[in-house]
C-alpha cells in the first residue's frame, strides 16, 4: 500500500476511535437492537399465522414429558435402556454367526489351506492364530452392536431427542465445572469412547472440551458390555436363585454404569477445580424442533461415517495385538512362555488388587480393543493353568459356548467374587483402547493430554481395585 | 432408496418445469470451478441437508446445533457453470464472539463467495433474518433459501415469499430441503446472481439511533473518500467503531481494497 493508503487508513481509524468516545459504550448494544428491530418489522409484514392456540401443542406436552424435573430423568434411563437392550439383545444372533463364520469356519479352513503350502510353523501360527483371529474376534463381536446402536442413536439424534438429554444433564454438569454438551458426547461415549472424543467437538471452550475428553473413557463402551454381561451373569447372577439372577445380574451392568456416570462427575469436578480451572461457559441451546427422523439415510450415513469408520481403526489397532498375544505364549524362556513368565510376575501385585496375571496382561496386551479381552483372558488362563482339552492350542483367542465351560477356566484359574467385581469395575475404569487414545491425540494434538486422558483412568482403577480388594479381604479374609 | 430416486428423476425429466436434469452432482471435485457459493445460516436449520442436496454428499445432518463444526466443501455443475459450495458453521450472528462466527464471516468477508445462500427456517423467520442482515451488510450477491417450509405449514405458518424478497432485495427461494421441494428454483436463483443476471438491492439496516447514525456516517465519508471501491463501507465502518482488530488489520495491510480488486477483475472477466 503507497504512503496516502496508509495516511487514509489511520485517518479513518482515528476519526472511529474518537467518534467511538462520543458515543458511548453501547454502540454494539445499539447496533443489536438495530438489528433485532428492522428483523422483527420485516417479519411481522411477511408472516402470517393461523390459529395459534394449537400450534406446537403436542410438541410441548412432549417437551414437558422429555425435559421435566420429575419426568425427564426416568424417560431419559428408561429409553437409553431401551437402547442398549436393542443391541446387546440384538447383536447376538449376527455376533454368533460371524463368529462361526469368521473363528469355526473360516479359522480351520486357513490352517488347512497353509498346511497344504507347508508354511513355517511359526509363521503360521503368527498370522493365522494370531493376526486373523484377533481380527476376526473384534469384527464378529464389535460390528453387530455397533450396526445397530449407532443408526439408533442416530435416530434418537435425528428425531430431536439429544439436544433435550443435553438439557437435562446441563444443570448437573455445570455444577462438575463442565459444560453441558458433554452430556452428548459422553452418550455418544456409551457406543464408542472414540467417535465420543470426536463428539466433543461442540464444545466451543478448550478447557471444557479437555474435560469431556478426558472423561469420556468413563462411558462403559460397546466393547466393554460383552465382559461386563458375561461376568455379572456367571458371578454374580449364581448369588441368587435362578428365577432372578437374569435380573440380578442385569441390575449389576447397571450399576457399573451409574458408577461409570458418577466417576464422570467427579473427575469433571476434580479437574475444573484443579489442572483446569475456570468458569463453566453458559451456552444456549435451542431446542429443536421435532422431525421425523428419515430411517434409510440414517442407516446410510451412520454405517458409512460411523461404524465402518470405528471398525476399520479397531481392526487396525487389532492386528499387532494378535501377533503379539502369540508372540508372548509361544516364545519360551526356560519352561515357561513369555506370557506365563510375566503372568508369573504381576501375580502377587495383581492379587493385592483383587485381580490376577492373567487378566493384568490381558488388559496390557489388548489395549488395542477391549472387545478381544474376554478371549485373550481365557487363552492365558488356559495356558497358566495348564488345563488339558481347552481351546484350540498355545496362543489361540477362543471363547466358550456355555456356562459351565466358563466357569470351569475361571476355577481353574483361581478366581473368587471379588476377582469378577474387580474385573467389572477394572474394565470400567482403566485406561481408553488405543483407537480412542489416538483419537484423542489427533483431537486435542497434545501429548501431554493425551498422556493425562489415559493414565489417569488405569491410575484410578488401581487405586479403587485396591481399595475394594483390601476391604474384601478385611471382611471375607 | 436408490431406485426410488432414479424412477422420480424418469418421470419428471419431460416436464418442463423440471430444471433439476440441469444438476450435476460431483461430490468433492471441485477443480475448476467458475464460482463460490457460500451457505450460511442458523444452526438447525437445514443447511447440511441443503448442500447435501446440491452436491450428492453424504455430511452428516443432525437434528442438533451445532452439527456442522468444521467447514465442508463440495461441488456440482449446473448448467454450463461449475461452483464450488462451502457449507458454513451454523452461527446466530457474526458479529465474531465465538470461533464459528469468525470463520463464517471471514469466509463471506474475505472469501468474496460469488452468491451467499442464507438458509433460514421458515418457522423461525424473525429470529433467522438477524443473520440474514447481517449477512446482508456484508455481501450484495445473496439469495434467501426459505427451508423447512413443510414444517412452517404444518404448524400453520405462511411466509409471504415475494414480499419478503422485495424487502430484502435479494431473491428468496421456498424449500424443503429434505424433500428435495424447491432445490430447482433455488440453484436457478443461485446461477442468475453469480451470473449477475439478477441483481440485488440488500437492504441494509436502518433503524440505529440518530446519535449512532451521525457518528457513522462520519466514518463512512471518511472511508468513501480513501477507499471508493469498497463495497460495503458502512459495514467496514461499523466494524471498526467496534475496534474489530481482524478489520482493522485487513484495512492496514491493504487486505480490505484488494478484495475489491480481484472482484472487479472477476466482475471484467464475466462481462466479457
Amino acid at each position: 500500500m503507497d504512503e496516502e493508503g496508509q495516511k487514509n487508513v489511520e485517518e479513518v481509524l482515528d476519526s472511529a476511535n474518537s467518534l467511538r468516545w462520543e458515543v458511548g459504550g453501547n454502540l454494539h448494544e445499539a447496533l443489536m437492537e438495530s438489528i433485532y428491530g428492522d428483523a422483527s418489522r420485516i417479519a411481522d409484514r411477511v408472516v402470517t399465522r393461523e390459529g395459534e392456540k394449537t400450534r406446537f401443542d403436542w410438541e410441548r406436552n412432549l417437551d414437558r414429558l422429555l425435559t421435566s424435573r420429575w419426568t425427564g430423568f426416568p424417560v431419559m434411563l428408561v429409553i437409553l435402556a431401551v437402547v442398549f437392550w436393542l443391541t446387546i439383545a440384538g447383536a447376538n444372533v449376527p455376533s454368533a454367526m460371524l463368529a462361526t463364520l469368521l473363528v469355526d469356519m473360516g479359522h480351520p479352513f486357513l490352517k488347512g489351506l497353509v498346511g497344504s503350502i507347508n508354511m513355517p510353523w511359526w509363521l503360521d501360527g503368527l498370522l493365522i492364530d494370531g493376526v486373523y483371529l484377533s481380527v476376526a474376534w473384534v469384527i464378529s463381536v464389535m460390528l453387530p452392536p455397533m450396526a445397530i446402536f449407532f443408526p439408533l442413536f442416530t435416530l434418537l439424534e435425528d428425531f430431536g431427542y439429544l439436544p433435550r438429554v443435553a438439557f437435562n444433564l446441563d444443570n448437573m454438569f455445570r455444577k462438575a465445572g463442565a459444560h453441558g454438551k458433554q452430556a452428548l458426547s459422553m452418550s455418544m461415549g456409551f457406543g464408542c469412547n472414540a467417535a465420543g472424543v470426536i463428539a466433543t467437538r461442540v464444545i466451543d471452550s478448550p478447557r471444557e472440551r479437555l474435560i469431556a475428553i478426558i472423561t469420556n473413557n468413563f462411558a462403559l463402551c460397546n466393547g466393554r458390555w460383552p465382559t461386563q454381561i458375561l461376568i455379572a451373569s456367571l458371578f454374580i447372577g449364581a448369588l441368587v436363585p435362578s428365577a432372578i439372577a437374569g435380573l440380578v445380574s442385569a441390575a449389576a451392568v447397571v450399576g457399573i454404569t451409574l458408577i461409570g456416570v458418577f466417576l464422570t462427575f467427579a473427575t469433571s469436578w476434580a479437574l475444573s477445580r484443579t489442572v483446569l480451572r475456570g468458569e463453566a461457559s453458559t451456552f444456549s441451546l435451542e431446542l429443536p424442533p421435532y422431525r421425523p427422523p428419515r430411517i434409510m439415510r440414517t442407516l446410510y450415513t451412520s454405517l458409512i461415517d460411523r461404524t465402518l469408520l470405528v471398525l476399520w481403526r479397531a481392526i487396525i489397532f487389532a492386528v499387532p495385538a494378535g501377533a503379539a498375544i502369540w508372540l508372548l505364549s509361544n516364545v519360551t524362556v526356560g519352561d515357561l512362555s513369555l506370557a506365563e513368565h510375566l503372568i508369573e510376575w504381576m501375580n502377587p501385585f495383581a492379587l493385592v488388587l483383587g485381580l490376577n496375571g492373567v487378566i493384568l496382561l490381558a488388559y496390557i496386551i489388548a489395549i488395542p480393543a477391549n472387545e478381544i479381552v474376554i478371549p485373550t483372558i481365557l487363552m492365558l488362563t488356559v495356558l497358566s493353568a495348564k488345563m488339558a482339552g481347552m481351546g484350540e492350542g498355545t496362543g489361540v483367542m477362543f471363547e466358550l459356548t456355555d456356562d459351565d465351560s466358563y466357569m470351569n477356566v475361571f476355577k481353574a484359574g483361581g478366581w473368587t467374587l471379588l476377582t469378577a467385581v474387580n474385573l467389572m469395575l477394572f474394565s470400567l475404569i482403566h485406561n481408553p483402547c488405543s483407537t480412542t487414545i489416538y483419537t484423542i491425540y489427533k483431537e486435542t494434538g497434545s501429548v501431554k493430554w493425551t498422556a493425562i486422558a489415559s493414565l489417569l483412568p488405569v491410575f484410578m482403577g488401581l487405586v479403587i481395585c485396591f481399595f475394594v480388594a483390601q476391604f474384601w479381604y478385611l471382611l471375607v479374609g | 432408496m436408490k431406485s426410488k430416486k432414479a424412477e422420480h428423476s424418469s418421470s419428471c425429466e419431460t416436464c418442463p418445469a423440471h430444471h433439476a436434469g440441469n444438476l450435476i452432482r460431483m461430490g468433492i471435485k471441485m477443480d475448476n470451478f467458475d464460482y463460490v457459493v457460500a451457505l450460511a445460516g442458523n444452526p438447525n436449520t437445514g443447511k447440511s441437508t441443503v448442500f447435501n442436496a446440491l452436491t450428492g454428499l453424504r455430511q452428516h445432518t443432525g437434528n442438533w446445533p451445532g452439527k456442522t463444526v468444521t467447514r465442508a466443501e463440495g461441488g456440482f455443475q449446473y448448467g454450463d457453470n461449475r461452483y464450488k459450495i462451502v457449507d458454513l458453521p451454523g452461527t446466530y450472528s457474526l458479529l465474531s464472539t465465538s470461533t464459528d462466527e469468525e470463520v463464517a464471516r471471514n469466509f463471506i468477508l474475505f472469501g468474496r463467495p460469488d452468491v451467499t445462500v442464507i438458509v433460514v427456517d421458515a418457522s423461525r423467520l424473525e429470529r433467522n433474518l438477524n443473520l440474514a442482515l447481517q449477512v446482508l451488510e456484508i455481501t450484495d450477491r445473496a439469495v434467501l433459501c426459505l427451508n423447512l417450509v413443510d414444517e412452517a405449514s404444518r404448524h400453520h405458518i405462511s411466509v409471504d415469499e415475494r414480499l419478503l424478497a422485495k424487502e430484502l432485495g435479494i431473491p428468496v427461494v421456498p424449500t424443503s430441503a429434505r424433500k428435495g421441494e424447491g432445490i430447482p428454483d433455488l440453484l436457478k436463483a443461485i446461477s442468475e446472481v453469480a451470473s449477475g443476471q439478477t441483481m440485488c438491492k440488500p437492504y441494509r439496516i436502518r433503524s440505529e439511533s440518530s446519535q449512532l447514525n451521525k457518528a457513522l456516517n462520519q466514518v463512512v465519508a471518511k472511508i468513501e473518500e480513501g477507499f471508493p471501491k469498497l463495497p460495503n463501507p458502512r459495514w467496514v465502518a461499523l466494524r471498526i467503531m467496534e475496534g474489530d482488530q481482524r478489520i482493522i488489520e485487513a484495512l492496514r495491510d491493504g487486505e480490505l481494497e484488494n478484495l475489491d480488486r480481484v472482484d472487479n477483475n472477476e466482475n471484467a472477466m464475466a462481462a466479457m
